[in-house]
């Protein structure tokens, strides 16, 4: 069982729809697992039941106690996140800034301060309409912790895959180059990074890139709406070369990818045609590359 | 007043409305644009303007001093976030996962977990005319954005007043990183496409936004393309839309060189005139 991550960098790049049409064309061979739990996509295209819900709890809050609370300030000042202000008279815990580090109930003289597990969101295992399993995830508002979701759902993925003999996961990762992107990618066997030819698209593409490196995983790029500026994917192109990652495919600037979303459709049911070939074409190539040796 | 541009999804084109808005303001007004997407920051990649500040930031990390240690083991037992362990004897302390509570260093009975920075980000400032640009850039492998946007949000408290216009372009998403850039504005723009990935992302920003009782606008982007689900929403909401970029590969097209579009694209300049035109009467409006 070999994991596939889409990662991109740059957000609004085609990540989500890609993914979904190789989640569609993986058919019954793969798990699902969507990774940008932060705003996860891809359900709109895949029918979930949500047959499976749990909550996610991770990481603590503190809480005080006011019937023990004698005021003495301590909790405040050993505060390195001004998370314990002060509102009429009584120290209060501002849920949105507190870490969870646990360092004022240590010092609280009185143990008035309880850390209380986090709840952080909810995950899903969901029977979709591929006639496989998609484990997804949905996070918190403004939960810390986002990282250890994604770990949570992609070992999630792992434990169906595992059982059910599958081949691969594929997993959608989130944007940037923070703790969700660096959970998505331990353990990867292949990075698919997808980009667009954009001054934005290769500076973040280099970013993230040089983040996959340290994790010396194989990588591999699509360039989407490569037409939309031919000297920006010259330039993509040279960068892929000096860095020895695979130039998947180029696929051109296609409002097709929208018009199948607002149908609740992956690319490849939406029409049959050159892109679609494509895309096709990337996913055996995919394939390919992830079983080589 | 501090103007954050947000959107749950990526890639909806909130650097675009940032750097196109804050040049377009600065033609008449002295305006500071933050690019707080320090994973990914893009803003500067559209402007033109000098360098003529530049600072490393650092994060507070405890480095072991074994000669004090007694390996008495309570740096290990404080630390939540599993970033000091103990080993034998030896005490290893894993900085990306240190979020500087200094809870080891300051419980630590012979002082052998002292604090030292540490590298996390860069940040730089340019000036061109009436638009000053701040940016910071987190380094590559650190995993926590939000103290390197704390402390991008010090540093423009103590060099610009507030009765500048400041645009804050934010992260994506609706997790900490959001909170932290979008928590002290005045005005949160949600910038959002008229697709059904759009209108998801949507409702999480506009929940996020309702928690932290921030006053919010939409601007849809591509319009045109897609259907008429996140206007309908915004209607039954109560969220006014006050600008609609049209769907259009020219402006793609323009973006994708890294060249502002207002000064080229008319309705696009249109667009522009109505965002500043609800700043301006929103700022009178909060005077009063």
């Amino acid at each position: 069982m070999k994991e596939i991550v889409i990662i991109s960098g740059k957000g609004g790049t085609g990540k989500t729809s890609l993914t979904a049409a190789f989640a569609y064309l993986g058919g019954e061979e793969v798990v699902v697992a969507d990774c940008d739990v932060d705003a996860a996509d891809m359900h709109l295209l895949m029918q979930p039941d949500f047959f499976r819900s749990e909550d996610f709890y991770s990481g603590e809050l503190a809480w005080i106690n006011q019937d023990e609370c004698t005021q003495c300030g301590k909790c405040a000042e050993v505060c390195r996140f001004d998370a314990i202000p002060v509102i009429e008279g009584k120290y209060i815990v501002e849920p949105l800034s507190c870490e969870g580090c646990g360092y004022c109930a240590r010092v609280c003289p009185v143990d008035a301060i309880i850390n209380k597990p986090l709840n952080v969101g909810k995950w899903y295992a969901s029977n979709i309409k591929t006639g496989t399993t998609m484990v997804h995830a949905r996070l918190g508002i403004g939960a810390d912790n986002s990282g250890k979701l994604v770990t949570k759902v992609k070992n999630e993925a792992k434990i169906i895959a595992k059982k059910a003999n599958k081949d691969y996961i594929i997993v959608d990762g989130s944007p940037g180059i923070g703790c969700p992107v660096v959970s998505s990618l331990s353990g990867a066997a292949f990075v698919v990074l997808v980009t667009e030819p954009t001054v934005s698209g290769l500076h973040d593409l280099e970013r993230v890139y040089k983040l996959v490196k340290k994790f010396n995983i194989k990588a591999g790029c699509i360039i989407n709406k490569a037409d939309l500026n031919l000297s920006k994917t010259e330039e993509i192109k040279e960068f892929l070369k000096s860095k020895n990652i695979n130039h998947i495919a180029s696929l051109p600037y296609d409002e097709t990818f929208t018009k199948a979303m607002t149908h609740g459709q992956t690319i490849i049911e939406f029409g049959k045609g050159e892109l679609q070939s494509m895309i096709t074409d990337s996913w055996n190539k995919i394939k390919q590359i992830v079983n080589l040796k | 007043m501090k103007i954050a541009i947000a959107s749950g999804k990526g890639g909806t084109g909130k650097t675009t409305i940032s750097v196109n808005l804050a040049s377009f303001l600065a033609e008449d007004k002295e305006v500071v644009l933050v690019d707080l997407d320090v994973e990914e920051p893009n803003s500067g990649l559209f402007l033109d303007a000098g360098l003529i500040h530049q600072e490393n930031k650092f994060k507070m990390i405890p480095k072991w001093h074994e000669d004090a240690c007694t390996l008495c083991g309570i740096c290990q037992e404080v630390c939540n976030s599993n970033a000091v362990i103990q080993l034998d004897t030896i005490i290893m302390v894993f900085p990306q996962l240190c979020n500087s509570c200094y809870a080891c260093s300051e419980l630590c009975p012979t002082g052998a977990l002292p604090m030292i920075p540490e590298k996390m980000g860069e940040l730089k400032h340019f000036k061109n005319e009436h638009l000053h640009f701040v940016e910071s850039r987190l380094e590559i492998g650190q995993e926590h954005a939000v103290p390197l946007i704390t402390q991008t949000h010090k540093y423009i408290d103590e060099h610009f007043t507030n009765d500048l216009i400041q645009i804050f372009d934010s992260p994506p998403g609706t997790s900490c990183p959001v909170i932290e850039a979008t928590k002290d504005a005045d005005l949160v723009i949600l910038v959002t496409e008229p697709t059904p990935f759009g209108l998801h992302d949507l409702k999480l920003a506009v929940e996020t936004m309702q928690q932290l009782n921030k006053k919010t606008i939409v601007i849809i982007n591509r319009h045109g393309i897609g259907n008429d689900e996140v206007f309908d929403y915004c209607q039954e909401e109560n969220i006014p839309v006050i600008a609609k970029i049209p769907n259009s590969r020219l402006i793609a097209e323009i973006y994708s060189k890294g060249e502002l579009i207002y000064p080229q694209v008319p309705e696009f300049r249109q667009e522009m005139e109505a965002i500043k035109t609800f700043i301006l009467n929103f700022r009178k409006e909060e005077v009063r």
